[in-house]
């Protein structure tokens, strides 16, 4: 039992380490939208393996030990090969709009990385159902493993690149799978091929498959196709891939949103990418304020024209252009914020020569934290905050963002960055600008909503917005704008033609006349948003630009299904920067999911013979469906949710999973102890149960934000601690329902029990997609609340199918 | 010998079949674009001109993409051509080249020659094109290309666009088709006054924009960008 139970284990690490280590390593060679994705394929292999062992059961049991060692070794290879093949599969994610041919490559990453989840799945499906007398240890093993996978994994990921990291991940399941042929019959073919398997890795061919294929498109690829371009230096952690490039034939210029007007051209700079995207610069400076004369003439630089040697809040420091930016306006104070230590390190050592030593200026303090955090946290006032520009241009033109959270740009931060500014203090945010507006507007549209939630009954007095041809500057003054502030915005704007969209008192005649535009778009959306009826505008405009909120933090989400037929249909005429093509790959994964598991989930369980009493089938189905789309909803809102308090994506995924993993695998073994001391009472533990859920979900709907508030300035430690104990009680109360119902029909319907577990395996694999979907339609709340209901129905159907007399198998 | 003889009039057969296929495919394409041409957007409601539809009649687009997707060459739409670059769509190619208004004396400058198709279809129209390529191998396959279709006014070099090129400077028009973070101050010096340059904005695959950027006789620039056919952000009243 020792070995079963420590193979288990590894496999389960293996597991969950592979699943965040694919978000990792997918994030880097496409984008983000891969993340949700990869849940989903790992509930689908669960879901398979539990139909494919219930079809082969009988023949599974007799050879246990060679099946589970089996499967650990396929999974340890196919963790590997899946990896290489996946990246080979030449799905081009900015081409979906134009060939339909990637949706098909699509699906095929999706059965590529399904074969290894499938091998995992099997070894701990086959344990349960093989070893039934040690259930309870197996299943604490289990969980333990994955727990254990998520911190092994990030402390990997701090430790080697991911391709390393994959080498490393690998050798668990193998362990396992030697563990487990020691005992088998199998012992000799089995060991024959781990050895080979050794063997080839050992040779190093593997490794150089593993080398991460980044997309073409992505700003890296583009960066290394110019002549002379090179890496000066990788760097790796759980927060990114940090690449930095130089370029001597022909040098690195970023300066968004230069003037046409500018006598200055940019020095040289080196490229600095993370995830092989999102450009930043560190600029070449010699201590001579001149030789970045270019500073003077972007549209970042406005609120210095405002303002005299002030004290500034840099969010997002990156390469430090935007320091360099406030040191070249004689700031008074600079406090640089930048959540990836690798960053910082760049511009503090590694290039500090290049950078000018510029973060040894003693007006100059450089904090490697989480923005919202640092300023929830912050006692200092600031004569400026400033947040520049950190993603690429085409990543977010193309709307590569649509499904990614951003807490930077929400209306609570908006309002919490004001907080921190002095009286006639600015917030200063730059954005890309996209044509139509889309973001520009959502920012102008969660800024006027920040302001009316401060109080500001005018805030279009507080307002200033300025555009060059592909960036917008947003000014948020905590005040109204006063008669002379406004001369040096007019002043500012005309002497680089750049065009003002907002101003106190802007007349028609003041927007479109540098860069002209068919109709003067950011002026007319302004005006509208600070009028009376911005509603009915926000309605009828093509592009969602409600303001963004931590409940709904889609900063980059402007998808309406209304106007998708006319961007598709204005593709060919030079409208498929129109389209958010980031959501329609999530609509297609939806799609994908459910087919996948329709076909390798419940389409099998057919040949399952089904024996069970008359017509109570759909409800058994309907009660297992239920819980898989609810238990999955809370668990992805969530993650969602804690990305602001984790400060990562891959931070909030690896607690949150891992931390539901363990804490609703003990509700689902304490189940068992409250059905028996429930047993000839009247009251059902299911209702107890959701009971629990309710209670603890709509504390948390509530209590959350405050809690975040208050403690997201603590240390990245103590923030783990702080949300396994929240997700804790959450988590015991939604392990029950499923148990208990499996439990019932283990008594009454014993043929149904693959069934339960197909259905609810089939409702986790949609609901992870599902999930995030209504996260960006409805918000995080609606998504927990529409969970509550789900897990009240479902205790309806346990409640009224376990009276006495009931012909319904749920009741025992 | 006889069967020689049969061979090479199997291929010649294949190949003319194959050039008329491409033929018919072409003039479909551009019958496409003539009808987008009648709903053009711009302020001053520009046509694309029956000279510009001729050029798009005249290049073999097929000709310039890779063996993989020339099935596709006849698409209005961006296709992939390696190292991360895409030929232009048609109606984009043609509306960028309509939109610096070309004259049979212009000089014109190309900033980022990929495939080479814009600088083909600009060899069409004016006097002379000289483009920039940054990519060795691209600029090395679009060369070799467009003296293989007997282009003999295109110049290409090997180079940083950023800077033009300044010895055949100033130029009546100027077309960046590279990617562009900001407008690089000296191609606004090598626009003769009164010069159009023309810039797509947007990714890959999704030009969202073209900034159209004019210099006056007296030197000022005024920067117009176009957007999609037809599209108006608002619904209802407007």
């Amino acid at each position: 039992m020792r070995r079963l139970l420590l193979a288990t284990l590894l496999v389960s690490a293996g597991a969950i380490g592979y699943e965040l280590l694919l978000m990792r390593m997918l994030s880097i060679v496409q984008w983000h939208h891969f993340a949700y994705m990869i849940i989903s394929i790992a509930l689908l292999g669960y879901g398979a393996s539990g139909t494919f062992i219930a079809l082969f059961k009988s023949r599974l049991e007799s050879g246990f030990e060679a099946a589970f060692a089996t499967s650990a070794l396929l999974f340890s290879i196919t963790m590997v090969s899946s990896f290489a093949l996946g990246q080979r599969v030449p799905f081009n994610a900015l081409e979906v709009v134009w060939d339909s041919r990637q949706f098909l490559n699509l699906s095929l990453i999706y059965l590529v990385f399904f074969v290894p989840f499938f091998f995992a799945a099997s070894c701990i499906g086959l344990a349960f159902t093989c070893r039934r007398r040690g259930i309870s240890r197996i299943y604490f093993f289990d969980l333990f493993g994955a727990g254990l996978g998520a911190i092994l994994l990030i402390g990997a990921l701090f430790a080697f690149i991911p391709q390393d990291a994959l080498l490393v991940l690998m050798t668990l399941p193998l362990i396992a799978s030697v563990i487990m042929s020691t005992q088998s019959s199998a012992r000799a073919p089995l060991i024959t091929v781990q050895f080979l398997w050794v063997a080839l890795l050992a040779s190093g061919i593997l490794q150089n498959q593993l080398g991460l294929r980044v997309s073409e498109y992505k700003g890296l690829s583009q960066a290394l196709q110019v002549i002379g371009s090179r890496i000066l230096d990788v760097s790796s952690s759980p927060l990114g891939q940090i690449t930095v490039v130089e370029s001597p034939t022909v040098p690195i210029r970023h300066a968004p949103g230069l003037s046409f007007n500018t006598l200055h051209i940019p020095p040289e700079q080196l490229a600095v990418f993370t995830d092989a995207d999102d450009m930043s610069a560190i600029t070449r400076f010699d201590g001579d304020l001149n030789s970045v004369g270019y500073l003077g003439d972007v549209t970042a630089a406005l609120p210095y024209a405002l303002l005299n040697k002030p004290d500034v809040l840099v969010l997002g420091a990156g390469g430090g252009s935007d320091v360099l930016l406030a040191l070249y306006h004689g700031a008074n104070s600079i406090d640089a914020v930048e959540l990836n230590p690798q960053m910082t390190k760049l511009v503090e050592e590694t290039h500090a020569e290049f950078a000018g030593f510029v973060y040894e200026d003693p007006r100059i303090t450089v904090h490697t934290r989480e923005a919202r955090g640092f300023v929830a946290q912050s006692g200092t006032r600031y004569d400026l905050i400033h947040i520049g520009l950190l993603d690429s241009f085409a990543a977010s033109g193309a709307g590569v963002y649509a499904q990614s959270e951003s807490y930077i740009y929400t209306k609570e931060a908006i309002r919490e960055y004001l907080e921190h500014t002095t009286d006639g203090g600015l917030l200063a945010i730059t954005r890309w600008l996209k044509l139509p507006p889309r973001d520009s507007l959502k920012l102008v549209a969660t800024a006027i909503d920040a302001l009316r939630t401060m109080g500001v009954s005018k805030p279009g007095q507080q307002l200033v917005v300025i555009r060059s041809w592909n960036t917008i500057t947003v000014l948020i003054k905590n005040g109204a704008l006063m008669a002379d502030e406004i001369q040096s915005v007019r002043q500012f704007a005309r002497s680089r033609s750049f065009d003002t969209a907002w101003f106190p008192g802007i007349q028609a005649s003041d927007a479109n006349r540098f860069n002209l535009l068919r109709e003067p778009y950011l002026y007319d959306g302004t005006k509208a948003l600070l009028g009376p009826r911005a509603g009915e505008f926000a309605e009828r405009y093509k592009f969602y630009i409600q303001p963004a909120t931590d409940n709904r933090p889609y900063y980059f989400h402007f998808f309406k299904w209304a106007t998708l037929p006319e961007v598709i249909a204005l593709r060919r005429v030079g409208g498929a920067g129109l389209i958010e093509w980031g959501y329609l790959i999530l609509i297609a994964t939806l799609l994908q999911a459910a087919i996948a598991g329709l076909v390798l989930v419940l389409l099998p369980l057919s040949r399952v013979k089904r024996v069970w009493p008359a017509g109570t089938g759909p409800r058994m189905g309907a009660y297992f469906l239920l819980l898989g789309l609810a238990f999955l909803f809370i668990e992805m809102a969530f993650i969602q949710k804690f990305i602001l308090f984790l400060s990562h994506p891959l931070y909030s995924v690896a607690v949150v999973l891992s931390g539901f993993l363990v804490f609703a695998g003990l509700g689902s073994a304490w189940s068992e102890r409250l059905a028996g001391k429930l047993e000839g009472n009247d009251r059902s533990p299911v209702a107890i149960a959701v009971g629990g859920i309710a209670l603890f979900a709509i504390v948390y709907v509530i209590l959350l934000p405050l809690i975040f508030q208050r403690c997201i300035g603590f240390s990245d430690p103590v923030k783990i601690a702080i949300s396994v104990v929240l997700i804790a009680p959450l988590a015991i109360s939604m392990g029950m329902p499923f148990p208990l119902g499996l439990r019932c029909v283990a008594a009454t319907a014993p043929n149904f029990i693959p069934w339960a577990w197909g259905i609810n395996g089939f409702a986790s694999v949609i609901s992870a997609v599902l999930a995030t979907l209504l996260a960006i339609e409805f918000g995080f709340v609606v998504v927990i609340l529409t969970a509550l209901v789900l897990y009240a129905i479902a205790a309806l159907i346990f409640v009224s199918s376990t009276r006495p007399g009931s012909p319904n198998p749920l009741r025992q | 010998m006889k069967v020689l003889t049969y061979l090479l009039l199997l291929v010649s057969m294949a190949t003319s079949a194959d050039e008329a296929t491409h033929t018919v495919a072409r003039a479909a394409m551009v019958e496409e674009l003539r009808r987008y041409a009648q709903i053009l957007d711009g302020p001053d409601e520009a046509r694309i001109s029956d000279a510009v539809m001729a050029a798009m009649n005249a290049v073999k687009r097929h000709e310039l993409v890779p063996q993989s997707e020339r099935r596709f060459a006849y698409e209005n739409r961006p296709l992939p051509i390696g190292y991360g670059q895409t030929i232009s769509q048609p109606y984009i190619v043609a509306l960028m080249t309509e939109l610096i208004e070309p004259d049979v004396d212009d000089v014109v400058l190309e900033v980022g020659t990929g495939s080479g198709y814009q600088a083909a279809i600009l060899a069409e129209l004016v006097g002379h094109v000289y483009s920039i390529e940054i990519i060795e191998a691209l600029a090395t396959r679009a060369r070799q290309d467009l003296v293989r279709l007997g282009y003999k006014n295109i110049t290409t070099k090997l180079g940083d666009g950023y800077y033009g090129w300044a010895e055949h400077g100033p130029f009546d028009s100027i077309v960046v088709t590279a990617a562009a973070g900001h407008v690089p101050p000296p191609l606004i010096e090598q626009l003769k006054p009164g010069g159009r340059m023309v810039i797509p904005v947007g990714s890959r695959f999704m030009t969202q924009t073209l900034l159209l950027i004019e210099k006056t006789e007296s030197g000022e620039v005024i920067t117009r960008q176009f957007g999609a056919v037809r599209f108006v952000p608002l619904t209802g009243r407007h």
